[in-house]
């Protein structure tokens, strides 16, 4: 899995804690700087898509890692 | 003006399930970019306290799942609603559902606007003093001004 700058463990949280994790981190965080985010939250594979559409940031990458979800985000 | 969406939520219902839907959505506008604010009248104004006791009932409420079917009037029994709170309680934390206090905190932190409804605050004889900080008073016109601009608005 491609670099990142940043990492968020959002495991065990359900919605909208994830997104609501990422978008704190995130705004801490420099344009084009890389976060990673680890959820277990079904939910969060859809919402992270919506949530990068909505605000710019890219989706770099969506998969699963060992029965977690792990998502790659770039801050727009 | 700004091209900022904006979210406006009527928040009316004082129970806890029905707490989640205006802080979860309001909380989660403001993290993708909108403006957003809660009017809180009538019963919803419980959800500003700072202490929130909110309850949790079946009765009324066929849809709620329970652990084993129960007739409508054992549920009415003295204590049933303070068990079914402590175990909806139980169930939500279980499962990473965040608590009331801690999605409400994300949203002052996420600057959503709380507006107290004045007429039922002097309806209830509510003391704003049990409110938590940095709610606003208003009437309906106050909500309109911004609820006329906004994207979205949802009474819940």
């Amino acid at each position: 899995m491609a670099n990142f700058d940043q990492e968020l463990d959002a495991s065990g949280l359900n919605c909208p804690l994830p997104i609501l994790r990422a978008k704190k981190t995130l705004s801490g965080m420099e344009s084009d700087q890389v976060l990673r985010i680890v959820a277990t939250d079904p939910g969060s594979v859809k919402d992270f898509e919506a949530f990068a559409r909505q605000t710019g940031n890219e989706l770099l990458e969506s998969g699963e890692e060992g029965g977690k979800f792990v998502f790659l985000i770039k801050k727009a | 003006m700004s091209d900022e969406k904006k979210l406006a939520i009527i928040a009316t219902k004082g129970t806890l399930d029905w707490a989640y839907p205006p802080f979860i959505l309001a909380s989660t506008a403001a993290a993708l970019g909108y403006e957003t604010e809660i009017f809180f009248t009538f019963y919803g104004l419980n959800l500003l306290k700072k202490r929130l006791d909110l309850q949790v009932t079946s009765i009324g409420n066929p849809g709620m799942p329970m652990p084993m079917p129960m007739p409508v009037l054992l549920q009415a029994l003295p204590g049933m609603q303070g068990m079914m709170t402590t175990m909806m309680k139980k169930k939500m934390k279980s499962k990473g559902v965040a608590s009331l206090e801690d999605l409400r905190e994300l949203c002052k932190e996420a600057d959503v606007k709380m507006v107290a409804c004045q007429m039922t605050v002097d309806l209830f004889d509510m003391n704003p003093s049990d409110f938590i900080d940095g709610v606003e008073y208003g009437g309906a016109a106050t909500f309109f001004e911004f609820a006329g601009e906004s994207d979205i608005c949802l009474y819940i």
